[in-house]
Order: C-alpha cells, then sequence, then structure tokens
C-alpha cells in the first residue's frame, strides 16, 4: 500500500525507510486505541498484563455489565451528553453567525474596538472564568436546579465561542462583496441580505462549526465536572470517572467497553468528515 | 440572485424608496443598527459570561469565600491571598512546577514529533493522505476521560507497557502511581497528540518555494544542511504559531491530570497541574476567593509568557514577504 511507487530511480534500499518508519509510527500511535477496543472484549483474565490487541475469548460481555455497571444505566449519561451536544451545536450555529455578519459585513461605529476584544477573548482560558461563572450560576439557581445544564449551554447561545466567530468571520470575508451590494441596491435591508445572500452561503462554516461543536462538548469534561453533581443528571465523561472508584479487576472490561462507546460517535464523525476536520486545523489552527 | 443581474446604474433613481432615502451609496447605510441588533448576542455574552465574571473573580480574590454562604457574606481580606499563594502555600509553586515541567518538556517533544512525521509525510505518494488522518486521529479523541482512562490501564502495574517490557526481561513498575514517572506518562498522552500541529506544519511545507531546495542543491547542501538552511527559517512562521498555541494549551491541560491521578493531583502531588489545583481549591475545598486569586495569577502568567515568546519570535521568525 505504501509502496514507493513513483518510477524513478533505480531501487536503492534507502527508499524503504520512509514507508518503514510511517509504518512503525502508525502502529505506535495507533496502538492504544486498537488495544482498547480488543480489550473492551476480553474476559476479566485476558485483561492484564496482555499486550495483545485481539482476546482469545471474544466476548461481549463487558458491554451489557459496563451500560448496568452504575446505580443509572449508562444510556442515559449518553442521552446526556447528546442532549448537551445537540443543543450546544445548535447555540452555536446561530449565534456565532449572527456575531459573524456583524464583524465580516456591516459597518458600525466600534466595529474594530469589539472584533478586537472578540479576539481577545480567544485566548482567555477557561480556567480562569470558572470559579465566578460557577458563583454566578449557583446565585441564579441554576447549579444543582431542576435542569443544571443551564450553565453548559446558555453562554454558547451568546457566541461566547469566539473561535466559531472568527472562523465565519473569515469564511464569510471570502464571500464576494458585490452580492451584498446588489442586493442592498435593490432594497435589500442588511436584515434579508443575511437571510437571502449570507445564510444559504455560509453552510459550509455552518457543517465546520457544527462538527467541531459537537466533538469539543463531547469530550469536555472541566464544565461538565464542575456543574454536574447529581448522578442522574452526569454526562458521559463525568460518568466515566466513576469508573476509577469502583476497584477490583471485575470492573476493568466493563470500563473499556464504555470508554469505547464514548469514542464512537467521535470516531465515527472521523471517519465521515475526516479531510474536513483536516483542512479544519490547517487553515484555522482549531485543535482536535 | 436575479437582483445582481439588473443595471445598477440608474438603481438609486427607480429603485424602491428606502434605497434612497438618505441619497448615500446603498452600502452605507443604516448598517449602524443592524450591526449591533446582529451582535447583540455576543455583546450580552460579552458582558455577561465573560467581563463580568472576570470583575466578580477580580473581587473574590481579595475575599474568603467558601460558595455556601450568600455572595454578600465575602470576607475582604485585601491582598491576603495573593501573599499566602506565594509565600506560605507549598502546593502552589509545586503545581506551578509541574506545570512548567509538563509544558517545558512537552511541548518541544510534541513540536519534534509533529515536525519530523510532517518531513516524513511531505511527498506525494499513494496513501499520504490516510496516514495524515490517521496521526490526526489521537488530536481529536486524546483529551477525551476515555483515552486517558485507557492510558492510565497502559502504564498501570500490571497494565500493557509492562507486559511488553517483560518481553525483553525488564522489570515494570506501576508508572502511573510511581512519583518519579506519573508526570511522564502525562507529558507521552500529550505527545501521542501530535498530529494537529503536524497538520499545520505539513501545510507550511507546502509552502516552501522547490526553487530554494534547488538552488541549495546546487550550492552543494546536502539534506541536514538544506533543513537548516531552507526548511526551519522558511517554516519559522508555522513554528512559532505552534509554539505559542501548544504553549499556552501546555498550561491549561487538566483532563488527563485529574483522570490519571484519580482527581487528587497525586501519587504525592506529581501530577498537580495548575488548573487541577485551581479546580481542587476551588470545588472540593471551596475557597473560591483563593482560586480566584490562583484564576488572575494564571492570566497574568500566559500573558506574559505570550509576550515573551512574540517578543523572542522577533530573533528567529522570519515573514517572507520582509526584507530578508
Amino acid at each position: 500500500m505504501v509502496a514507493v511507487t513513483a518510477a524513478r530511480r533505480p531501487f536503492h534500499p534507502r527508499s524503504l525507510i520512509r514507508p518503514a518508519l510511517l509504518l512503525v509510527l502508525t502502529a505506535i500511535v495507533l496502538y492504544p486505541l486498537a488495544w482498547m477496543l480488543g480489550t473492551s472484549f476480553k474476559a476479566p483474565e485476558e485483561v492484564l498484563n496482555n499486550v495483545a490487541v485481539l482476546p482469545d475469548n471474544p466476548t461481549p460481555s463487558n458491554y451489557p455489565d459496563g451500560w448496568t455497571h452504575f446505580d443509572v444505566a449508562f444510556g442515559r449519561f449518553f442521552l446526556n451528553s447528546f442532549m448537551v451536544a445537540s443543543l450546544t451545536v445548535v447555540a452555536n450555529c446561530v449565534s456565532c453567525l449572527l456575531a459573524a455578519y456583524a464583524f465580516a459585513r456591516l459597518r458600525f461605529r466600534m466595529r474594530g474596538f469589539w472584533f478586537a476584544l472578540m479576539i481577545g477573548t480567544l485566548l482567555l482560558p477557561s480556567h480562569v472564568l470558572i470559579v465566578p461563572q460557577f458563583v454566578m450560576f449557583k446565585t441564579f439557581g441554576w447549579v444543582g436546579g431542576p435542569w443544571p445544564y443551564l450553565p453548559l449551554i446558555v453562554p454558547h447561545l451568546l457566541a461566547t465561542d469566539a473561535f466559531f466567530v472568527f472562523l465565519m468571520v473569515q469564511f464569510m470575508r471570502g464571500i464576494p462583496r458585490e452580492l451584498d451590494d446588489a442586493a442592498k441596491i435593490d432594497g435589500c435591508s442588511a436584515y434579508s441580505v443575511f437571510r437571502h445572500v449570507i445564510l444559504p452561503l455560509s453552510r459550509p462554516a455552518l457543517v465546520s462549526t457544527a462538527i467541531f461543536s459537537f466533538i469539543w462538548t463531547w469530550n469536555d469534561f472541566f464544565r461538565q465536572l464542575v456543574y454536574l453533581s447529581d448522578l442522574e443528571k452526569y454526562t458521559a465523561p463525568v460518568a466515566l470517572t466513576l469508573f476509577i472508584d469502583s476497584t477490583g479487576q471485575s470492573a476493568v472490561g466493563p470500563m473499556f467497553a464504555m470508554s469505547v462507546l464514548s469514542l464512537a460517535p467521535v470516531f465515527l464523525f472521523f471517519v465521515a468528515f475526516q479531510r474536513l476536520l483536516v483542512e479544519g486545523i490547517n487553515t484555522t489552527g482549531l485543535k482536535g | 440572485m436575479a437582483v445582481s443581474t439588473r443595471p445598477t446604474a440608474h438603481r438609486p433613481q427607480s429603485g424602491p424608496a428606502a434605497s434612497q432615502r438618505r441619497g448615500r451609496p446603498a452600502r452605507h447605510r443604516d448598517d449602524g443598527r443592524a450591526g449591533y441588533v446582529f451582535l447583540s448576542p455576543w455583546l450580552l455574552g460579552l458582558a455577561a459570561v465573560t467581563a463580568i465574571p472576570m470583575l466578580l473573580s477580580l473581587y473574590l480574590s481579595f475575599t474568603n469565600y467558601d460558595v455556601l454562604s450568600s455572595f454578600s457574606e465575602a470576607d475582604w481580606v485585601g491582598l491576603d491571598n495573593y501573599r499566602k499563594m506565594f509565600t506560605d502555600d507549598p502546593a502552589f509553586w509545586h503545581a506551578v512546577r509541574v506545570t512548567l515541567v509538563f509544558a517545558l518538556i512537552g511541548t518541544p517533544l510534541k513540536l519534534g514529533a509533529a515536525l519530523g512525521v510532517a518531513m516524513l509525510l511531505n511527498r506525494t505518494f499513494r496513501g499520504a493522505g490516510l496516514f495524515r488522518g490517521l496521526f490526526y486521529l489521537p488530536s481529536l479523541l486524546g483529551g477525551s476521560v476515555a483515552v486517558a482512562m485507557i492510558w492510565r490501564s497502559i502504564f498501570d502495574r500490571a497494565g500493557a507497557f509492562n507486559a511488553f517490557l517483560g518481553w525483553f526481561g525488564i522489570e515494570g513498575k506501576a508508572w502511573v502511581n510511581d512519583p518519579s514517572t506519573a508526570l511522564g506518562t502525562l507529558i507521552l498522552l500529550a505527545v501521542w497528540q501530535f498530529g494537529a500541529p503536524m497538520v499545520i506544519f505539513l501545510a507550511g511545507l507546502k509552502q516552501v518555494p522547490a526553487e530554494l531546495y534547488e538552488a541549495a542543491e546546487v550550492d552543494g547542501a546536502n539534506s541536514f544542511r538544506k533543513f537548516l538552511s531552507v526548511t526551519l527559517p522558511m517554516l519559522s512562521p508555522v513554528i512559532f504559531f505552534n509554539l505559542v498555541l501548544e504553549t499556552i494549551h501546555g498550561f491549561q491541560g487538566f483532563t488527563s491530570a485529574f483522570v490519571l491521578s484519580g482527581g487528587t493531583g497525586g501519587p504525592v502531588d506529581s501530577t498537580l497541574m495548575y488548573t487541577l489545583q485551581l479546580y481542587l481549591k476551588g470545588f472540593a475545598n471551596f475557597e473560591m476567593g483563593y482560586a480566584s486569586a490562583m484564576a488572575w495569577v494564571f492570566l497574568i502568567s500566559i500573558g506574559l509568557v505570550t509576550v515573551v515568546l512574540f517578543r523572542t519570535g522577533k530573533f528567529w521568525v522570519h515573514y517572507s514577504d520582509g526584507d530578508d
């Protein structure tokens, strides 16, 4: 597959170095993931002290065991995660698109100032704001309230993910301005330009935002750990950490099984959108 | 877009009344209010989720506050939190050291791996795209709790890594539970996620003009010399970009440290990352005032590191549109 294909110079052993190195590296990089998948099908006595990826006697039993390992079925945690991630996707797409349109296309006083502030918030670590935000949301009665996901979702409704605003601004700058101008000359207001010109043309940027939003929220742990304290309301990553406390060999297999399941959505996104994800990194420096 | 096909010259005269209201070119019309309407969610977010919390955090950093009582009961203690942090809290300095070691060792290793693999992939051959994708995968999954849990198992006493060492007759140990190696496994997990900077390096390598390599070859440069005199200088803006991003990223490591240490920063505080200590102070000990002070020191430190990186960058980052 990686054979040096080009028909250039005569064969030289050195030409094998690169493919060999790449294969070794691939094996090292993918080993932890392959081992996790294989081990999730191993019986308890096979789990420990074992380098092998493939189980000797494959058994699916870790999956039902993990699913029902805690007082609340793992399906509940997945549902919670899906709900938080989906709502975040919608909130981010709507709010960041609005802000990006203003920054990229409209002229108003202090635009440059606000834009600089927006770029500044890109560098603000979330750990800096977590304490006062917690105090604030607790004062609102949201923390530990009937629907403790409010602190996880409301900020996204307010376009606080500057990365996505920036990504969409960059994208909109590529849309020819003549389209706006023509529509405006024909009497379109800024609102109808948004609705009829920018919105339909922004679909690729929205797709990127949706995919990255979903993956990041799905993987997010810090904020979910801070805000969710009721087992019923846990998301998948928070619930996974419960396996740390439940000691004993019997929990290792189920832990692997649930880990595999919790990576599955991100992995499926990767398989479906590999090119888009990699290009997204490439053009904007977004991290994985 | 049928509208755009009409002749635009006489539009201002014959167009709908709205477009000629002020007799100014259409594009300058009325955006002021619309601009703020579209910006309003972001502005509200800036105020409510960023600015006010920052001010609140600054205020809290001068108080003793435990969240359990009401906000108005926060005790004003002046600079006490800061004084205690710098002079009277070994755990704080310990967390600073752990974070520095993690970032200063992890970031260069990660960038080195990223650049090395990018150079390997920077050639057209069948399957290059596949490799690029596979190496990127850990960046996508690596920050998750699930992967950190697996890492914990691999480097446990009965883990796969020791079983592997066993093939060579080497006696392993519980790497994640030994204070001298726990941070090393954390760094290894970070380096494993070299895919994201690698993709950025690859894009940068594609921008290096082939003529430069040809010219160097004519001058008799070997591969190493070409790397040193062509690749590195031409790539320096991308290296700089990755360095800034990954350094800031490194300072913020939380999830893997939390999971590998079972949420304690252990063994013996060897994985007590700064953000983990901040979390423990604020949300395990309910010292919200102290945690706020830590947050401000963190913010200022990251700002300083960024400024220093930019300053030093002037000496080694070459932009090709510049004079040199």
